[in-house]
């Protein structure tokens, strides 16, 4: 897919979950691209010792890709995955493929590769059946060989069979094993980068040590959207083995030695111009509700609002918002360049080689064949590696040094102020409750910073309108999408506003959303979630601090229930015991989808509580994990995940749907322990003492 | 200024021709080649860097060379004796103790430097011995997990 193609798919609407624009627009459910190969040749390749090599351009980051996919090869050839090599996100050798991200690899790319391993066994076996002269109906495979029932001395391998050549034979489409019949899917099976990682000899892109490389360290307005006017580089060229390098605004100092690189940089002068929005981390609301409102416009409407409201008994209206969030992977951005025979391959960490290389050509004005991007293991993404200005910037660089390897390794500061954020954003509610209180009777939402994407779910509303605002350029700062984009800003807006209903109209939150929700799915996936945690149906607040929320991201469903303790004199919250349950289809891999879930509770557990981007005009103030708060170990609660049992239903992702809900339970729950309703992002200890004093004295 | 800082690598003796007050990641990456230890934030506030120096667990980002001139460091890939793991990393393997893994040899040094003094650690006191070590995919339930199972195997059942 070329760079156009690309884009006409993102304006198609193709792709908009991983771009968030502030457009009014609901994600829309992406159609299957048509630019997987149809040959299965692409992602398998038996080597002539019958060793059995998977391509696909996904990336390992840390969420199991390289494990899940290999075990949906297993299954078909009948192999351990432990046997299946994978070669993942080399845009020379692995077939084209959407980014690593929005939770599509399961949902996307697992049915095609699955259906090319069943089509490379059902051709394994015919070529077999021709070799021995036997029925396919008298063969068996296992482990790499194939054997007649009839005669088991007679048998034949995989490499003996196939010869390292290409397999020629097509069948067009096979289906794969009857789920009843697989005995790879749905089992333990160990992490093929286990050992790598726990040995560290897994390699990163920053740990390539490419004999020459020079590392570059590039020289970085004081605020966001600032370009480079002048600069004085003598001090730093006085250091020893120091190279400047200039392409337009890029200025960057080389040096064998990163840390040599980073000090000599220190020595350039700069100075910079371009304007600083007049904005700040306390101001942001504001502007972003003031620029959105010229541009509101309907995006969903059933029924009137006036009339609804008329009807109600109760009413709630609230303002939930959100601060900007960082991605703050471990492993800040890291790529290396090499400009060599008149092509460039670069090595990345990144969740996207595909959009990288054409990014990368792009750039360098080079026809995308001219690039070559590899990816290593990446140290984390979570949204923030599609984009690849890490892999511009290094190939930039590299094209004017020829031949030798250059290394950009962002350090904490630049990865802080160059990233694209989880957007602030502010969602507007005002709703209402039937005297009977089982009926919303008017819901009425208008957003400004992200889009009304996942802003539904399966509750019954037959009055509603959500306003999204048209104009795209909202934000004064980058922003990008951040693992369930708008998801869990619109969740944690919903999900609270809920709880805020039912509690003022004396009701258990639980049997509130009993009444409402429309999907059996969602609905028995409810009554799990109650079950396994031990809910006692009570109006709120009951003290206990106990709090429950519903999410989605797509057809994932998640409900997560939270329990945490509040100190009522600092503000702080603590979460003691934190419960999902998921339902996303048939899981393939059971431990890994649990790893998901864990990490997403535990992530967003500092995405509730403390993590924001503080920022004056286009500075940014956090520039490292001081005043940058991650949750730490003292932070982790008890930790529970219920998977429902969905028999054979097509496979969800899981990246995204644990991560939807986790804020508004927990939110929730400072309510049910306190009567305090938080309605910001991160409730930090400050926002939680600001919400106490709302409390009425009893 | 250059001087020649000699220590003990992983058991080895080496000798690096680097000034005093480079700090000893670096110097591990790329003089010595071993880039098992990670850089997260250069400032000893995330813990990927740990290293081991006299058995005390460091964060080799914010440690001068100069600093354990004589000493001896231990890394990640000085753990495993002959092929055989050892028993922490034995536990993060066994745990699935990780994601992305770029925390991972971090957490895996400032897990032994504890245990070694500690096996019989309660979980609290696990939490407060890797308090100073970020993970960001979340994997901090199963690290928990692993650490305590590694003190058990190490003779320290409770
Ligand atoms: S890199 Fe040393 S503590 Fe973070
Ligand atoms: S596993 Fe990714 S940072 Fe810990």
């Amino acid at each position: 897919m070329r760079r156009r193609d690309f884009l006409e798919s993102v304006a198609a609407g193709t792709l908009t979950f991983f771009f968030t624009t502030p457009l009014g627009s609901a994600p829309i459910i992406p159609t299957r691209p048509g630019a997987y190969p149809e040959d299965f040749n692409a992602y398998l390749k038996i080597a002539a010792d019958g060793r059995v090599t998977c391509m696909v351009g996904k990336v390992e980051l840390g969420q199991g890709a390289m494990t899940v996919l290999a075990m949906l090869v297993a299954e078909e050839l009948e192999l351990d995955p432990a046997k299946v090599d994978m070669v993942l996100g080399d845009t020379d050798l692995c077939p084209w493929d959407m980014p690593t991200g929005g939770s599509l690899t399961m949902w996307h790319t697992a049915p095609v590769l699955r259906g090319a391993a069943a089509e490379a066994r059902a051709v394994l076996l015919r070529m077999a059946s021709r070799a021995m002269g036997a029925p396919v109906s008298d063969l068996v495979l296992k482990d790499g060989a194939i054997w007649m029932k009839s005669a088991p001395t007679r048998r034949t391998t995989f490499g003996e069979l196939v010869q390292g050549r290409k397999l020629e034979r097509h069948l067009g489409k096979v289906k794969p094993k009857p789920l009843a019949d697989c005995t790879v899917i749905g089992r333990r099976v160990p992490r093929k980068d286990a050992l790598a990682k726990v040995t560290g000899a897994a390699k990163y892109a920053g740990d390539l040590r490419l004999p020459g490389t020079l590392h570059a360290c590039i020289l970085r307005p004081p605020a966001q959207g600032q370009t480079l006017v002048s600069a004085d580089t003598s001090a730093a060229e006085r250091v020893p083995g120091v190279r400047i390098v200039r392409d337009g605004s890029l200025l960057a100092v080389l040096h064998p030695q990163p840390d040599t690189a980073r000090k000599a940089l220190a020595l350039v002068k700069g100075t910079f111009e371009g304007p600083e929005p007049d904005v700040d981390d306390a101001r942001i609301y504001q502007y972003l509700v003031d620029k959105a409102a010229p541009g509101q416009r309907v995006v969903i409407s059933r029924g009137d609002v006036a009339v609804g409201e008329k009807r109600a008994a109760t009413v709630v209206e609230a303002e939930y918002r959100n601060a900007y969030e960082s991605h703050a992977t471990l492993e800040p951005h890291v790529s290396v360049a090499q400009w060599e025979g008149g092509r460039m391959t670069v090595w990345s960490s990144t969740q996207s080689p595909f959009v990288f290389r054409d990014a990368v050509a792009e750039a360098l004005k080079l026809p995308g064949d001219k690039v070559h991007v590899i990816a290593q293991f990446v140290g984390g993404g979570f949204g923030g590696k599609l984009a690849g200005p890490d892999a511009v910037e290094a190939a930039r660089i590299a094209r004017q040094v020829p031949g030798v390897p250059i290394q950009v390794a962002w350090n904490r500061e630049e990865d802080f102020f160059l990233d694209g954020y989880r957007p602030a954003a502010v969602v507007k509610l005002r709703s209402g409750l039937d005297a009977g209180r089982g009926a919303i009777t008017f819901w009425d939402s208008t957003v400004a910073g992200v889009s009304q994407g996942e802003a539904e779910l399966a509750y019954e509303m037959q009055t509603s309108r959500y306003q999204a605002p048209t104009v795209s350029s909202l934000h004064p700062l980058k922003v990008g999408a951040w693992r369930a984009p708008n998801a869990h800003t619109n969740a944690f807006a919903r999900e609270s506003q809920l709880d805020a209903l039912a509690a003022k109209a004396g009701l258990d939150p639980v049997t509130l959303r009993r009444r409402l929700i429309t999907d059996a799915r969602l609905l028995n996936l409810l009554d799990l979630a109650v079950e396994t945690f031990g809910w006692e149906p009570a109006p709120g607040p009951t003290g206990r601090g106990i709090g429950l929320a519903c999410g989605a991201w797509r057809q994932g469903l998640v409900v997560a229930i939270a329990q945490v303790s509040v100190d009522k004199a600092t503000g702080a919250v603590k979460t003691e015991r934190f419960l999902e349950a998921v339902d996303v289809g048939l899981v393939v891999n059971p431990d890994g989808a649990r790893q998901q879930v864990e990490g997403a509770i535990t992530q967003c557990i500092g995405q509730a509580l403390s993590e924001e981007i503080r920022f004056k005009g286009g500075r940014i103030l956090d520039k490292n994990f001081d005043t940058y708060l991650l949750p730490r170990f003292s932070a982790i609660p008890r930790i529970q995940v219920v998977f429902a049992d969905t028999g054979t239903s097509v496979t969800q992702g899981i990246g995204e749907p644990p991560v939807v809900p986790v804020a508004a339970a927990l939110a929730n729950a400072v309510f049910d322990a306190t009567g305090a309703r938080v309605t910001h992002v991160p409730f930090t200890p400050k926002r939680v003492l600001e919400a106490l004093k709302q409390v009425p004295a009893k | 200024m250059k001087a020649t800082v000699s220590f003990v690598l992983n058991g080895k003796p080496v000798t690096v021709e680097s000034p005093r007050d480079r700090m000893l990641v670096w110097a591990l990456r790329d003089e010595l080649g071993l880039t098992g230890t990670k850089v997260g934030c250069e400032a000893g506030l995330c813990g990927a860097c740990t290293v081991l120096v006299d058995g005390e667990a460091m964060p080799s980002c914010s440690t001068a060379l100069g600093e354990v001139a004589g000493k001896s460091v231990l890394t990640i890939e000085g753990l495993a004796v002959e092929g055989k793991l050892n028993p922490v990393q034995e536990a993060f393997k066994e745990h699935h103790a990780f994601q992305c893994g770029y925390c991972t040899s971090g957490m895996i040094m400032a897990a032994w430097a504890f245990l070694k003094k500690k096996p019989k650690a309660t979980r609290s006191e696990i939490v407060e011995a890797m308090e100073g070590n970020l993970c960001r995919c979340g994997a901090h339930v199963r690290i928990l997990d692993a650490v305590e199972s590694a003190g058990k195997a190490m003779g320290g059942a409770r």
